[in-house]
């Protein structure tokens, strides 16, 4: 048996994938991923789609200089 | 990368007490120093450094020295308990953490990645990446005290981030290798140590803190607060910083080395807080305390920092030592 790939899907943001990944999109293009754990990006925010680059993060606008 | 410099110049009575014993003296008693100040903080740099890469010339047996290790004991107890009087003890990590994964936006914020992305010039920029080689050149060796001082779950957690920040087996993936490109790219010196002289206390004092916490079991927690602020925080920051460095014109090399972090510290954000903090906390919840210690100190010694570059750039000054 193959070991398994293991997917969490996480509350906030991404689905994180163990192991290297091949991440094929709509129009063919071809994404890969040789880190321990990818972390997907599922709220398509991401400018770095299909990966995740934290712009699911809640924001606050800051008004005053802070 | 390889080569190194020989003993930087000492910065008052503490630090020279201590590259006197680096040549072979002995190690004279001395007063107690202002804790972030640059003579403590050179000093304590000095001594640790010993336990990194060592210096050119100096003997690796006083790693070990006892007077040495005295000497850097009182300065560890000094610069602690200004942490400890600066930042609030707490003990809500989920609290910490989630505050830190609430991003600040707008043009208001006032931060070192903020400038460098809107309005920083070429000049800011190198001088951020210098005050940042004091770590980057040696990155996740500080953190990497800590693995034997943990266990399970929360020890797997953390190797598998420090892998991918040794380049997950490809030494010319290592984030260490990726900024010394960036460095000659932008044409700075990527010579280990190199820049220890031009860096003040403040910029010290941050690896400073990485390496107390990694070498003290004592202060395990505090290590994996700190390691989770940098991770949590990192890549928002390294976005900024990429559209800076693209605003103003930077090489491949250049950039290469922000733009992988903000791929990669997405990743690591997930992995401390799923596979290091959870399991860490559930094994030794009497850890928490030390945890938001560590997230709390480091953050204090960045804006500590920060502000440095800001007000020294506000006023057209170089935040570098002559
Ligand atoms: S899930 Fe993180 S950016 Fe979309
Ligand atoms: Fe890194
Ligand atoms: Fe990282």
């Amino acid at each position: 048996m193959p070991e398994r790939t293991h997917v969490t899907l996480t509350e906030e943001g991404p689905a994180l994938v163990t192991g290297p990944v091949e991440v094929e999109l709509p129009d063919g293009e071809r994404v890969r991923s040789d880190r321990p754990v990818t972390a997907l990006c599922l709220c398509r925010r991401s400018r770095r789609y299909p990966l995740c680059d934290t712009s699911h993060r809640t924001k606050v606008r800051v008004k005053e200089e802070s | 990368m390889t080569r190194s410099l020989t003993l930087p110049a000492p910065r008052g009575p503490v630090s020279s007490a201590v590259l006197e014993a680096l040549r072979g003296g002995s190690v004279p008693a001395v007063e107690p120093a202002d804790p972030y100040g640059d003579d403590l903080q050179l000093a304590l740099h000095c001594c640790y450094e010993l336990h990194y890469r060592g210096f050119p010339g100096v003997s690796p047996d006083l790693e070990w020295d006892p007077a040495l290790l005295g000497l850097r004991r009182d300065l560890e107890r000094t610069f602690l308990a200004a942490l400890r009087a600066a930042v609030p003890a707490g003990d809500d990590v989920d609290a910490e953490v989630e505050a830190l994964l609430v991003e600040p936006v707008g043009p208001q914020v006032r931060g070192v990645s903020h400038h460098l992305q809107r309005a920083g010039e070429l000049w800011q920029l190198r001088e951020y990446v210098t005050h940042r080689s004091i770590y980057h050149l040696k990155e996740a060796d500080p953190q990497a005290w800590v693995i034997p001082r943990l266990s399970g779950a929360a020890k797997a957690g953390l190797v598998t981030v420090e892998h991918d920040e040794y380049g997950g087996g490809r030494p010319d993936h290592m984030h260490a290798a990726l900024f010394a490109d960036m460095m000659r790219e932008l044409d700075l010196d990527d010579t280990y140590g190199a820049y220890v002289d031009r860096v003040p206390g403040a910029t010290l004092a941050e690896v400073n803190l990485m390496t107390l916490c990694g070498l003290h079991r004592e202060l395990r927690g505090a290590s994996v607060g700190q390691f989770a602020m940098v991770e949590l925080t990192s890549s928002p920051g390294s976005d900024r910083l990429v559209r800076g460095m693209r605003r103003l014109g930077c090489g491949p090399a250049a950039i290469r080395f922000y733009d992988e972090h903000v791929e990669a510290d997405a990743v690591h954000e997930q992995v401390v807080r799923r596979s290091v903090l959870a399991p860490l906390l559930a094994a030794e919840p009497e850890l928490a305390e030390s945890v938001v210690f560590g997230i709390r100190a480091s953050l204090h010694l960045g804006e500590r920092l920060g502000d440095h570059l800001l007000g020294c750039w506000e006023r057209g000054e170089s935040s570098l030592l002559p």
